[in-house]
């Protein structure tokens, strides 16, 4: 689906956009490639969801807001019905199903701090189920890169 | 406009991502009424005091050939969780590191990685490294492989509106 210069521009997009007037031109230059098409590439891997967006990376937190990781242990015959209730709320940005007890992980991204127990009580009170809250304690700082 | 009303209208534009047109950043400027330079000046000091960590392509694993996802997570002493967490991010395979709060009794485990790789064998062969490179081979350890993905959008970061409230 992508080719070998769509590899490379996301290996060399993954954070450090130019804030020059002209950002795609000077990625387009660095690789040899027309502004036009650098432009069209990227749109064609958005409309693909290779890339699921292309944009800043906030900070929650410094934005004011809250952010949580927390875990379900979701009946395996209730598993349909909570994902739906889980994935129904706004401030789930993630869920994944897991293969562990805790079998449901998803993090909480609220426009206040307080907004992350506010939103563990309301899953609470629909799923019937106890939420895991994981607050963090320390993140150790990495540049999400992955090679493609 | 006030600045802290710019602030939280280039907040939200930007979350819908850098327009894809030969000048970006002017066109963001035009819809809010500034100059091109307040827009990328302002990127650039949220990208130094942190707002904005990352600014550019964000990839969708999965979609990437990244089918294995683990969550690896270990019982550390908590005199031994910082250099441990340090080790781990010094791996090229570890995404993401985080001290957390333990869940007794359900859940011992403080400290937390991400690994994405190709497939399961290489991501438990990354888990055997970086236990050892971190020096947790004497801790509980728990390897949480993603089964399915229901989710995953980038947070729709709202500008702090109270702020903006006036």
């Amino acid at each position: 689906m992508i080719d070998d210069t769509d590899r490379a521009l996301i290996n060399a997009l993954q954070g450090g956009f130019p804030l020059s007037e002209q950002p795609f031109a000077e990625i387009a230059e660095a690789h040899d490639l027309s502004e036009e098409e650098v432009i069209a590439r990227l749109k064609a891997m958005l409309d693909n969801r290779v890339l699921s967006r292309f944009g800043p990376m906030y900070d929650a937190e410094r934005l004011g807001g809250g952010l949580a990781l927390a875990a379900l242990e979701v009946p395996e015959e209730r598993f349909e019905e909570v994902t739906e209730i889980v994935n129904g709320f706004d401030e789930v940005a993630h869920n994944y199903e897991r293969a562990h007890k805790l079998n449901m992980w998803f993090v909480l991204a609220t426009e206040t701090p307080d907004g992350v127990q506010q939103a563990i009580e309301r899953i609470e009170a629909a799923t019937g189920l106890h939420v895991y809250n994981m607050p963090k304690e320390k993140e150790y700082f990495l540049e999400l890169k992955l090679c493609a | 406009m006030k600045n802290d009303q710019f602030e939280c209208a280039l907040i939200d534009l930007l979350g819908n991502g850098i327009p894809l047109t030969p000048a970006p950043y002017q066109d963001i400027a035009d819809q809010l009424g500034v100059s091109e330079d307040v827009v990328r000046h302002k990127i650039d000091c949220w990208l130094d005091d942190g707002t904005i960590s990352r600014f550019g392509a964000v990839v969708r694993h999965h979609e990437l050939g990244y089918q294995a996802n683990a969550m690896v997570v270990w019982d550390t002493p908590d005199e031994a969780v910082e250099a441990a967490g340090q080790a781990l991010t010094a791996l090229p395979f570890v995404t993401l590191c985080y001290v957390r709060e333990r869940r007794l009794p359900d859940w011992p485990y403080n400290l937390f990685c991400m690994i994405h790789g190709k497939d399961r064998e290489t991501v438990l062969g990354q888990v055997e490294e970086a236990t050892k490179a971190a020096d947790l081979s004497d801790y509980q350890r728990d390897i949480l492989f993603s089964v399915r993905r229901f989710k995953q959008r980038g947070a729709a970061y709202r500008a702090p509106l109270r702020e903006a409230a006036e």
